[in-house]
């Protein structure tokens, strides 16, 4: 979860007196992260060292004269360049004192900004849409500079990136008569590329801008005043062309509607932190009303507010940010926040979620899942899709009349469990797919919520309809889980963790305590997915039947010899072995394991996950241990099983999990008696492994040598070698 | 105790020029080939395939046609000119313009009185053979389009021409053309394009059987002009026909390196008359087939991959006898690597060039297998083009690096070499005694006080070398009164002896102190290949083609003892199955019982204190060894102590530090340069 921590005030600052406008032109990052150059409204440039709370230096024009674009650090020359008067540049050095005895050099046309970041030179952009180098234009001051835009096209937002390490973008935008151009200048070798926004709402003009890098390509995001966040994706390879006349529609995509509350937002701002969140400032937070004095991080993968924090004072819609420092004016201050923005315990459990057979059922839900966002595989949920699309169109013709959203929602905070189960029935036979989602979601969070509220109220058939849709995620209704295990609906339980991708590991250790604290008994009144307890039957069945032969050799045989030759036991030797003891029967009875197996197939990351699982009690630490244990040793003996198509978890998710719980009840399993025998076991197991890995080793090693030999042989034009002979 | 450091060198870059035409001499049984690059190989195949003579070649003498009259050597080429060897000499005996444009062919009547060439503006131009000479005649009646192949009738009355898209048949008396038969062209793609009559053949029934670039060898009628049989033998081109000399058996060797076999035979037991039957197919080319013998027991190919192939036919030999074995033979007799020991500087003689080069050095110690790191590499000092247009024929370098000499059929270039650090000053020695002209071998003494060169007669002219001046000092000359020309020339390493061995295969020792023949070794059958004084006991170490090798004491003028028990005890046979020559002998100074001989595929330290093996023990027993602790070696060794370690050896040379040069020429290296072979459909491509 990414955090806002607490901030502090690096400079105070006199707003102007119109109030729309902070008394703040610009912040600009100078030598590192930790210095930045603030430039006043008026006539002032100040050097801060944020950490240390402390301006290094500044420095004023004259009165009378005023800075007309923030200024910039050189980080080449390690000089500052500031615009005053819209046509003078100014550039000093930092032992300079005095801003007017600095070298000073005035241009033809007025400059709209100057650019600058970290090992670039800097770029000057004019007003009329025209760049130049700094050095360039210092050669020649007084150069003609040409007109790009039209005659009422004027700047709007303006930022310069470096793609990779070959070329410096800047970037900016335009308005012309209410339509708005995105405008990609390429310098060495100049390249301009023109493309028009899509229009919003008549009369919605775009409230900030933010631009990124990312894979050869520029996300533009982009924020309008009714709160919706736009993202705008542009390759930079694209030869756009010449003439920058013809310009090209560029789609956009909406990332994030955030809450405006009452009327359309006036000072904000949307900044773009990673992939995945996004700082947004002056718009209102879901939860506290209408005021919009609040800085918030949303998480635009799952449409979530990630952290927020309310501002004192009022919020001029400015925001920047340096590593992980957000800048941000508010009342009469200039604040420092430092924020985090980590990649959730399920972007580091990926890993785990690789798995060939937790891919499956992931991927095929319309939740956008971390595999698909990350790695761009659409192709399955489009399919599936496709399928649902055709079977819509079908059920429209026969519903005519069909309750809206709205309607559906109205009726299930009061209606009976049956009419709710009817019409969401016919909702959901109605809706076409790529609408469904929001809307599923907000059924769902309802239908919970009811059912939280109202203990006589439940819909097992309705949420599991929901469920089936593959449109929910934990995140949209996370009390789902919890209302199921409550109602001890182990079914629902058992999709929730099979269709959501997003459960916390909190959730997963409820579910799991819940689950090995079943009576067998009640567990075998629950009605499961048939495939898994069908698995689980499987596997119990061949622990009771006949030790089948293996190309007529029965593994017993191999234990008579193990003996003699310890030294050298292989694992499946070991896992012969423990399937002789004559102790290893399933502990727990098939529907309660089939649960447990769910559970082992969730998404999770060990360090959130550890801590919650300490909470287990040392019983059913050892139950739950003594499971995995017949797990791993049936699944390891018998391939069938895993090839047999049944969902069941694979060898290492089972040996993770060992892993896990050792992990987190070792010093009380050492002490506890009963988990003697399984413990020796693992350990007689794990010794083997080490050596078959130890072995591998030598292989391994011996193999390099002999590759090394045959490298030998291959002689050039000439060498000096030593031969004998005998 | 024969551990040595060794140099291991493949920047040799040796390529063996393309062979283009053979002709066989079936009284003498010596092969001739002519290479691409216009030199003429004799090879001996009663002594073992053995290299006698080498007759360096000439820029534009393309050598398109070659035969034998009687022992006289003719060829023809593009250049126009019949050219005559003198195969004592081992150089061009005359050359004699015939007017008509380039030669394509020339082709003796069996009689031996007469030659006919077939020439680029068509005609058949017909040459008299006379005693030390040859006189044009007449012209054939002229064709339009080149004549390219020609092929007399045994009687000697009638010729057959093979032409561009037709044969004539023309009377060799008259010279009119009697006969004209059309060629068919190939089929698709070939269809537009003129087939040639690469070869023709003209049997004595009357049969004429061309092969053509359409690829068909076709049997005619030469009395009625009509087409017999037309055998389809390859997409490609059938460039070359030979015909065993009872007539019962024909080869055809083809662009895809292939040569096909056809017999006359009977189609079944109660016919009685005989057709031409395709019958085998070999493939020991990778490149065209241009030249094809067909001797009595073997078929001889050679082309563009300039391997020359002896094929034996197994229905003609003995299986188990040495002619069963297929021969290829891609390495010259003799050594083009000088070295000089002294100096640690390898001489390397191409046709049009010279290349001088110093070893690099090595630091530190290793063991048998190890390969040291190289401090420095090794450097070209010098790369010396020859003049005018006659190639080297020999080459040598002397033992101080200081002196550098090579000969051509016309010239011997003498040069001093200094050497001041790492520039090298050549400075050519301009005045030559007259008597150094006519040259076939050249050495220098140990000392380098002394050049040796081989000229007619099996003579040698010692010439004394002093900085200002080059001075003849004597001719040595033999008594037996051989005009063979001297292919081995060696002196001892104490600067009193000289050996010489001719293609007669005698071997002479000369005193060069009394400046006189000391002894001539008793003659024996087959040719010397290498010959060498051993420095501290003064034996003759002689190694022959047959792989026989003997120990002559010059001071008791006899076979030594140990070449008697050689000979008593025989050599292995192993030894005597190899198939190429040894082409040096050397000793090693440490170990005087040692001594180093060397083939294209292994070399051999023989020494002569161990006890030789018979035919039971396990010849190639270095393997076995090594495996066995040291003590129980003593018992397994024997004599001869055969490494396989390096392959395609050029040369093998013992330094004077004790460290060996080996130069190897890897067959890949020699056909990555070869150009592309005709492209072939395999499988799935």
């Amino acid at each position: 979860m990414a955090a806002l921590y607490e901030g502090y005030t690096l400079c105070a600052f006199v707003p102007q007196q119109n109030l729309s406008n902070s008394g703040i032109q610009g912040v600009e990052i100078e030598r590192d992260s930790d210095h930045v150059l603030v430039t006043d409204s008026s006539r002032s440039v100040i050097l801060y060292k944020v950490s240390d709370q402390k301006p290094l230096g500044s420095w004023t024009v004259k009165q009378g004269q005023s800075l007309t674009c923030s200024a910039v650090f050189n980080f080449q020359t390690s000089e500052y360049v500031a615009v005053s008067d819209n046509k003078v540049i100014r550039i000093w050095k930092e032992d300079d004192p005095l801003l007017d005895k600095a070298f000073k050099a005035t241009v033809t046309s007025d400059i709209y900004r100057v650019l600058s970041i970290p090992s670039w030179e800097p770029v000057v952009l004019f007003q009329s849409g025209a760049v130049r180098l700094l050095d360039s234009l210092l050669s020649a001051p007084q150069q003609p500079i040409e007109d790009v835009l039209s005659q009422e096209e004027s700047i709007r937002w303006s930022t310069c990136i470096a793609a990779e390490k070959q070329q410096q973008l800047v970037i900016f935008t335009t308005e012309q008569k209410g339509e708005h151009f995105l405008y990609l200048q390429g310098l060495n070798p100049n390249s301009l590329q023109r493309y028009r926004l899509e229009r919003e709402e008549p009369g919605l003009s775009p409230l900030s801008f933010s631009a990124c890098y990312r894979n050869r390509h520029i996300f533009l995001t982009y924020l309008y005043p009714n709160g919706r966040v736009y993202q705008s994706v542009t390759s930079v390879r694209a030869q756009g062309g010449d003439d920058g006349a013809q310009s090209l529609p560029v789609p956009r995509s909406l990332l994030l509607v955030l809450p405006v509350g009452e009327g359309l937002l006036e000072a904000a701002s949307a900044l773009v932190l990673d992939e995945a969140h996004v700082a947004v400032v002056g718009v209102p937070h879901p939860s506290a009303g209408a005021g919009r004095d609040f800085l918030c991080i949303w998480n635009t993968n799952f449409q979530t507010l990630q952290a927020g924090k309310e501002m004192a004072g009022r919020i001029y819609g400015q925001l920047w940010s340096f590593s992980n420092k957000l800048l941000i004016p508010h009342g009469k201050t200039l604040s420092v926040i430092p924020f985090e923005c980590p990649k959730s315990s399920l972007a580091s459990a990926l890993g785990k979620l690789k798995q060939a057979k937790s891919k499956e059922s992931i991927s095929s839900t319309f939740v956008p899942s971390w595999n698909s966002i990350l790695h761009g595989d659409k192709a399955q949920p489009l399919r599936t899709a496709e399928t649902r699309v055709t079977r819509t169109t079908r059920n429209k013709s026969q519903s005519t009349t069909s309750p809206t959203i709205d309607q559906v929602l109205e009726l299930i905070k009061t209606a009976p469990v049956e009419e709710v189960q009817e019409e969401v029935e016919r909702f959901l036979s109605r809706s076409d797919i790529q609408g469904l989602q929001p809307s599923v979601g907000r059924i769902a969070s309802t239908l919970v919520s009811r059912s939280l509220d109202d203990p006589a109220f439940y819909s097992s058939h309705t949420l599991t309809q929901l469920l089936n849709t593959q449109c929910l995620c934990h995140s949209v209704c996370p009390d789902l889980v919890l209302l199921a295990l409550e109602r001890k609906d182990y079914f629902l339980c058992q999709l929730c963790l099979q269709f959501f991708p997003d459960i916390p590991e909190a959730v997963t250790c409820v579910c799991l305590k819940a689950f090995i604290s079943i009576p067998d008994v009640d567990a075998e009144k629950a009605s499961l997915e048939p495939g898994s307890v069908s698995f689980m039957e499987t596997v119990i069945l061949k622990e009771r039947g006949v030790v089948s032969l293996q190309n007529g050799f029965s593994p017993t045989s191999v234990e008579d010899f193990s003996d003699g030759m310890s030294g050298s036991k292989s694992r499946t030797e070991v896992d012969e072995t423990t399937f002789n003891q004559p102790g290893l029967k399933c502990p727990v009875g098939s529907h309660k394991a089939a649960l447990l197996n769910e559970i082992l197939q969730t998404a999770y990351s060990d360090t959130f996950l550890l801590p919650h699982l300490k909470d287990l009690s040392s019983q059913h630490a050892i139950l739950f241990l003594q499971y995995l244990h017949f797990l791993y040793v049936k699944c390891s003996q018998d391939h069938l099983l895993q090839v047999h198509g049944f969902r069941s978890p694979s060898l290492s998710q089972i040996m993770d999990w060992v892993c896990l719980l050792l992990d987190a009840h070792f010093t009380v399993l050492v002490m506890t008696p009963e988990a003697k025998g399984l413990l020796l076991s693992l350990h007689r197991f794990v010794k083997s492994q080490v050596k078959l890995v130890s072995e591998l080793g030598k292989i391994e090693g011996s193999l390099q040598e002999l590759d090394k030999m045959k490298t030998k042989r291959d002689i050039g034009q000439y060498s000096i070698e030593v031969i004998e002979l005998l | 105790m024969g551990e040595f450091k060794v140099h291991r060198v493949r920047f040799f870059d040796y390529m063996p020029s393309a062979i283009s035409k053979m002709a066989f001499n079936f009284l003498s049984e010596r092969l001739a080939v002519a290479r691409a690059d216009g030199a003429v190989e004799i090879f001996k195949f009663t002594d073992n395939y053995f290299q006698e003579k080498v007759i360096p070649g000439r820029d534009g003498r393309a050598i398109e046609g070659m035969c034998w009259v009687g022992q006289r050597l003719f060829s023809a080429g593009l250049n126009g000119e019949i050219t005559e060897y003198d195969l004592e000499n081992l150089r061009p005996k005359y050359s004699m313009d015939a007017y008509g444009g380039p030669i394509w062919s020339i082709s003796s009547n069996s009689q031996g009185t007469l030659l006919a060439v077939g020439c680029e503006d068509g005609t058949v131009k017909m040459f008299e053979v006379l005693e030390e000479k040859i006189q044009f005649q007449r012209n054939l009646d002229r064709q339009k389009g080149r004549i390219i192949s020609l092929s007399w009738h045994p009687s000697g009355t009638k010729i057959a021409a093979g032409m561009m898209d037709m044969i004539r048949i023309f009377d060799a008396e008259t010279g009119r053309a009697t006969h004209r038969l059309l060629v068919d062209r190939g089929l698709g793609m070939s269809k537009g394009r003129e087939v040639v009559v690469w070869s023709v053949i003209f049997l004595s029934d009357n049969t004429v059987v061309s092969g053509d670039s359409a690829g068909k060898v076709q049997m005619w009628d030469s009395i009625t002009g009509t087409l017999r049989k037309t055998h389809l033998v390859t997409k490609w081109d059938v460039l070359a026909l030979s015909v065993s000399q009872d007539e019962s058996s024909l080869m055809a060797g083809t662009s895809e390196g292939t040569v096909v076999q056809m017999q006359f035979l009977q189609s079944s037991v109660e016919q009685q008359e005989r057709q031409w039957v395709r019958t085998r197919t070999f493939k020991n080319h990778s490149h065209d087939v241009r030249a094809l013998v067909h001797t009595d027991c073997a078929v001889v190919s050679g082309g563009m991959d300039t391997h020359l192939v002896v094929l034996p036919l197994l229905d003609q030999v003995e299986k188990s006898s040495k002619e069963a074995k297929l021969r290829k033979i891609t390495f010259p007799h003799r050594s083009l690597v000088r070295c000089a020991r002294k100096a640690g500087l390898l001489l390397f003689q191409f046709p049009d060039h010279l290349e001088l080069w110093r070893l690099g050095e090595s630091e530190g110690q290793g063991k048998h297998g190890d390969c040291l790191p190289v401090k420095r590499n090794p450097e070209k000092l010098l790369q010396l083009t020859r003049k005018g247009e006659d190639h080297i024929c020999c080459s040598a370098v002397s033992p101080c690096g200081g002196w550098l000499v090579y000969a051509t059929v016309s010239a011997v270039r003498l040069y001093r070499l200094q050497y001041d650090n790492n520039n090298v000053s050549i400075s050519r020695v301009s005045k030559l005694p007259k008597e150094l002209r006519t040259v076939h071998q050249l050495c220098f003494s140990s000392d380098s006080s002394r050049l040796f060169a081989s000229s007619t007669h099996s003579s040698v002219v010692v010439v004394a070398l002093s900085n200002p001046e080059v001075k003849h000092l004597h001719t040595l000359k033999c008594k037996s009164g051989s005009k063979q020309p001297l292919h081995l020339l060696v002196p001892s390493d104490d600067g009193k002896w000289l050996a010489t061995a001719n293609a007669d295969c005698e071997i002479h020792v000369y005193n060069l102190h009394k400046m006189k023949l000391h002894c001539t070794v008793p003659v024996y059958s087959s040719c010397p290949t290498a010959i060498a004084i051993h420095p501290s006991t003064c034996n003759l170490i002689s190694v022959h083609a047959d792989q026989q090798m003997f120990e002559f004491s010059l001071q008791q003028k006899e076979y030594t003892e140990w070449s008697r028990r050689l000979h008593k005890e025989g050599l292995h046979s192993l030894w005597l199955d190899r198939d190429t020559p040894v082409t040096r002998v050397a000793f090693n100074p440490e170990n005087p019982a040692h001594i180093i001989l060397h083939d294209t595929f292994m070399f051999c330290i023989v020494d002569q204190s161990l006890p030789l093996p018979d035919a039971q023990t396990k010849f190639y027993n270095q393997m076995t060894l090594r495996s066995l602790p040291a003590a129980e070696r003593m018992r397994h060794s024997h004599a001869f102590k055969i490494c396989k370690y390096f392959q395609h050896l050029m040369t093998v040379e013992l330094l004077e530090d004790h460290s060996l040069v080996v130069v190897e020429r890897p067959l890949m290296d020699i056909m990555s340069k070869l150009p592309a072979p005709v492209r072939q459909k395999k499988f799935a491509t």
